[in-house]
């Protein structure tokens, strides 16, 4: 797809010297312009206007109020002005399309708002207690008094470690299992499985918890055994509990882009469907399985709300995941920013803001791996003929609005060729 | 139907082919493109879609009230054309073109010229049916008037009047209430004309109308096509010899070779082109020795 | 046709050991799959049996008050839904118009690599732990609320929802809460709305545009229609994920149940959610933790409800066939 953003200009040329047989005049492309230079000056003045006209109301004739306050009323009298200006110009009609443009754009970048906001905020916060110590001890000795850069998360960071790792032992051959079934087998159940999946899906994480808590934990508070008690084995169940779904359905998706024609080809080369699953399926799949097991990860590793019945959360180290209360990062920050003092809250930002990189970078990996890849295998040189074939059939794939699964897709499309050559 | 026929058009009174037929009303429409049929010029018109050049330098006058046969093999550019003609070509993705189209004299990419305003004048019907299948035959007949929110005191009328002209109104009239989805595939073509009409454009611009049609719904479109000559500057692709040679006026004929972008290398009176074309691939093709 | 001579031949396969074996798993994962989120529920039933004997289903059902301190313990849900279901709203009505401007930016108003740009940008918020937007929400959003609140009830304090007590604090209120919910719904909404517009069929669209449509026109003539189902679906399943939201509900709320008797004030502090009443209650006594267990059963059967009703709109609707939610 990124062909098309080529230059019309410098391809014209390029397609122009090809073919010397016939010579053509040097082409441009013309770009026509609905929106004149005046357009943009009344999209300007209005901009500026209700500015003014805001700031007039909100600082001069009443005693000042919030500069939030004062956006989204000026944000709202510039629509209005914009909208009686170009119905003036133009009529209502395009006025319509001109202000409903604006708003929708601004909708999609309001969006970039509070997640510039959060981010911005928490690495500020974060930053004034994250020391090379929080990496490396715990919070033994810490009293309120001491200052907040003193003591660290390192029992936190295990536990995360610990805890989504054996969820991941759980979860994800279960998953696994579970969208072949859905996409493999032709059994009647895969309709209400995948009803199911769906519904599970959107089970509150908190009730996890305290599933986990009421099945394994609460029966056997009598007996004393830690196994049954608060650990970190009990957290990476209920963690297991909310990835199944996320990782189930992300996989499924996988799965159902691999071309049914793979299927068929080992099929026919007398491999069973076992086979035809683990050396055709699965390698076909393999970038956005490992797309889908990452982003079950990174959102298993945020999940705070199932390890409060479950792995309860300790101040001290504890490395093993099969007795004992245990910490993990997002406890260590639900725990310590509801402390009432100011180091303990700290504290708490220094890890909201390692447990915001290890998302990002966990996100980061996940559209790394997922990828185009047809891009960096080289798309032929002057591929315009491969972005469009035919110029009678205009919407073929590149107008179809290309989503997430694209990216897979064409990944998948791409990999194909390798285990039938190999 | 009295009050129809009083108010019949003064442009199709010239129309030699009309006076056979009761003459077919015209609802005022407020707003709405002005009266008549116009002059559509392109002059060295390319377009590329990303960096591939798909048709060169096409210079060709589509006369006022007349049809306009646009043939050729496929992958020629003839729909791309059509498309440039409407500004609907900029819609695609990494679309780009060059050259000027002219609509009665004032070029309809200049800066400023909205394709709104371009394609409420210049209509299209195009080679699959899309009704809108939301919409009863009524509101798909005026979807054009509610999109372009234009005003038209005599509703009823016009959706008569849209419907007669495509050759719909008989089959439809005692259900115009009902989906438009549910019509045949024919029918749902000839209500495609009708809502392109009962905006009362200048030019339609028709792609490959008939290629997903059965022969009798191919027969009432070029029926259809026949009473609009005079009154609306028609404009149509076709990949069927005897359509083009049967409905068209004027003719043009796009080759690509391979690898290169599509050129017209032929134009004229459909008689000649048919007859005694000049160039001997124009006479191939028409006897389709090729393509 | 000598028809009725004639007999099928059934072709039966008859799988390998491997293939057999193969064959179990995956169905025995499927099916664990479902048993697992009847077994939820049924655990749930089991440990709340407790609670709920003492207080009766219907009381539990209908009480607004959560006492422990008299006997015979007086406990319902009642408040926490109010709050709940209060959130979720405040969270659906802002989120839903947003995501569906931000939907049609994404399918309709975009080139295409401006478009891999914003659906990362939507998908990284999707990302981001509940409980950093609570903590976001709880210290910095909140009280750059505070105008806003107070603004709207100095004018608009008419209107019942709108009013506040006088000197009420207007920090942790189910306005706040739920601002900040609907950040975290807006994702998944934006998502399926996104999924059902990008398959409208492109021949419609054109058909509108060639008639002299605005792009806005054709947006309401052809898209929304068509995605209506999704739009619907949509704003359920983004219902659903509110309801259930926990972590951040549970540090911007302080969780006391709604009293008898007590008029819902919105804009000012107070309010309690089923999940995030439990999530501040974790490691309580046994009979509290039974009622908790009993309040969890009623949030889990609520938002499987929610969120099924919100798959079979979605996927019922004209445009949702094939949109995986």
């Amino acid at each position: 797809m990124s062909t098309e953003t080529l230059s019309p200009g410098s391809s014209a040329s390029s397609s122009s010297t090809s073919n010397a047989s016939r010579p053509t005049p040097q082409r441009r492309a013309r770009r026509p312009r609905e929106f004149t230079n005046f357009d943009v000056w009344v999209l300007v003045g209005s901009i500026i206007s209700a500015l003014c006209l805001n700031w007039l109301i909100f600082y001069r004739l009443t005693a000042g109020a919030s500069l939030f306050g004062f956006l989204l009323c000026s944000y709202f009298t510039f629509l209005a002005i914009f909208g009686v200006v170009t119905a003036d110009r133009m009529g209502r009609l395009v006025a319509t399309d001109r202000v409903m443009t604006v708003v929708v754009v601004s909708a999609a970048a309001i969006v970039f708002v509070p997640l510039v906001l959060l981010i911005g905020y928490i690495l500020l916060e974060g930053l004034k207690a994250l020391r090379p110590n929080f990496f490396i001890s715990d919070q033994e000795g810490i009293t309120p008094v001491l200052p907040s850069t003193s003591g660290g998360a390192s029992h936190a960071i295990v536990g995360s470690i610990e805890q989504v790792g054996l969820a991941l032992l759980w979860s994800l051959p279960l998953a696994l299992a579970a969208a072949v079934f859905l996409n493999e087998s032709r059994s009647k159940w895969r309709r209400p499985v995948r009803i199911f999946v769906d519904a599970m899906s959107g089970l509150p994480s908190i009730v996890a918890g305290l599933f986990i808590f009421a099945t394994l934990i609460l029966p056997f508070a009598k007996s004393g055994n830690p196994l049954f008690g608060y650990n970190g084995f009990m957290a990476s169940l209920a963690l297991a509990i909310t990835m199944l779904p996320t990782i189930t359905r992300t996989v499924d998706v996988v799965l159902r882009l691999v071309p049914d024609g793979l299927r068929e080809a080992s099929l026919a080369l007398g491999a069973s469907r076992a086979r035809t699953v683990f050396s055709v399926v699965f390698p076909t799949a393999r970038t956005g399985m490992t797309t889908a097991v990452v982003l079950g990860i990174a959102r298993a590793v945020g999940e705070t709300a199932p390890l409060l019945f479950t792995a309860f959360g300790y101040d001290l180290m504890n490395s093993n995941p099969f007795a004992g209360s245990q910490e993990s990062l997002p406890l260590f920050v639900y725990r310590n920013i509801r402390k009432p003092d100011i180091a303990a809250i700290e504290r708490g930002f220094a890890g909201a803001l390692v447990l915001l990189l290890l998302v990002v970078a966990l996100f980061a990996l996940a559209r790394f791996i997922g990828r185009d890849r047809s891009k960096r295998r080289g798309a032929p040189k002057g591929g315009g003929a491969a972005v469009r074939t035919n110029p009678d059939d205009p919407f073929n794939s590149p107008t179809s609005p290309s989503t997430s699964a694209d990216a897979d897709a064409t990944a998948t499309g791409q990999s194909v060729q390798e285990p039938m050559t190999s | 139907m009295t009050a129809i026929a009083e108010r019949a058009n003064p442009m199709s009174q010239n129309s030699t082919l009309v006076t056979e037929r009761p003459a077919i009303g015209r609802a005022t429409i407020i707003g709405g493109p002005p009266p008549g049929a116009a002059t559509l010029e392109a002059r060295g018109a390319c377009a590329w879609f990303g960096d591939r050049l798909v048709l060169e330098g096409v210079d060709l006058v589509m006369p006022a009230g007349q049809v306009t046969a646009l043939i050729g093999p496929s992958g020629c550019g003839k729909s791309t054309f059509l498309r440039l003609l409407n500004r609907m070509h900029e819609l695609i993705p990494g679309a780009a073109l060059d050259g000027e189209i002219f609509l009665d004299g004032t070029d309809i990419y200049a800066t400023g010229t909205r394709a709104q305003q371009v394609r409420m004048r210049i209509g299209m019907v195009f080679q699959k049916p899309n009704p809108f299948p939301a919409m009863s035959i009524r509101e798909n007949v005026l979807a054009g008037l509610k999109l372009a929110r234009l005003k038209c005191d005599e509703k009823d009328d016009l959706v008569e009047q849209s419907l007669l002209r495509a050759g719909l109104w008989k089959e439809v009239r005692d259900r115009l209430d009902s989906a438009g989805g549910a019509l045949s595939g024919g029918q749902q073509q000839r209500l495609c004309i009708a809502r392109s009409l009962a905006v009362q454009p200048n030019v339609l611009l028709m792609d490959e109308p008939c290629s997903a049609l059965d022969p009798t719904s191919t027969r009432r479109v070029e029926e259809t096509i026949d009473e609009l000559r005079g009154e609306v500057t028609v404009v149509i692709v076709t990949h069927n010899m005897q359509q083009a040679n049967r409905v068209s006026d004027t003719c043009a004929f796009f080759l690509a070779a391979e690898n290169q972008p599509g050129v017209v290398v032929e134009q004229g009176p459909t008689r000649k082109m048919f007859e005694n074309p000049d160039d001997p691939r124009t006479l191939d093709y028409v006897e389709g020795r090729f393509g | 046709m000598p028809g009725s001579t004639r007999t099928k031949r059934v072709v039966t396969e008859v799988p390998s050991v491997v293939d057999k074996r193969f064959n179990a798993i995956t169905m025995g994962a499927g099916i664990s799959v479902l048993v697992l989120l009847l077994l939820v529920g049924a655990f749930l039933f089991i440990q709340s049996s407790n609670a709920i004997s003492e207080t009766g289903v219907l009381r539990f059902l209908t009480r607004t008050e959560w006492r422990t301190d008299v006997q015979p313990p007086a406990i319902g849900v009642m408040g926490l839904l109010t709050g709940t279901v209060l959130v979720a709203f405040v969270a659906v009505l802002f989120a839903v118009p947003l995501s569906v401007f931000c939907a049609l930016a994404i399918t309709e108003y975009s080139t295409a690599r401006r478009r891999k740009w914003l659906i990362g940008v939507v998908d990284l918020l999707a990302a981001v732990p509940s409980l950093l937007f609570g903590l976001w929400g709880f210290l910095f959003l909140s009280d750059k609320m505070i105008p806003i609140s107070t603004w709207l009830t100095q004018n608009l304090g008419f209107i019942p929802i709108f009013s506040t007590e006088q000197n009420a604090s207007l920090t942790g209120s189910i306005f706040i809460a739920g601002v900040v919910v609907a950040l975290m719904v807006l994702p998944i909404i934006t998502s399926v709305t996104r999924e059902v517009f990008s398959q409208t069929p492109p021949g419609e669209k054109e058909a509108a545009l060639a008639l002299g449509g605005t792009r806005w026109g054709m947006i309401r003539a052809v898209v929304l229609p068509y995605g209506r189902g999704g739009i619907i679906g949509g704003s359920m399943l983004g219902l659903g994920r509110a309801l259930g939201e926990t972590i951040a509900v549970a540090l911007l709320l302080p969780q006391v149940p709604q009293q008898i008797g007590e008029s819902i004030h919105i804009l000012q502090n107070g309010g309690a959610t089923v999940s995030g009443f439990i999530a501040n209650r974790a490691g309580a006594d046994a009979f509290t933790t039974s009622g908790l267990m009993a309040a969890g059963l009623v949030l889990f059967i609520i938002t499987l409800a929610t969120n099924m009703i919100a798959s079979v709109v979605v996927s019922k609707s004209r445009s949702g066939a094939g949109v995986d939610l």
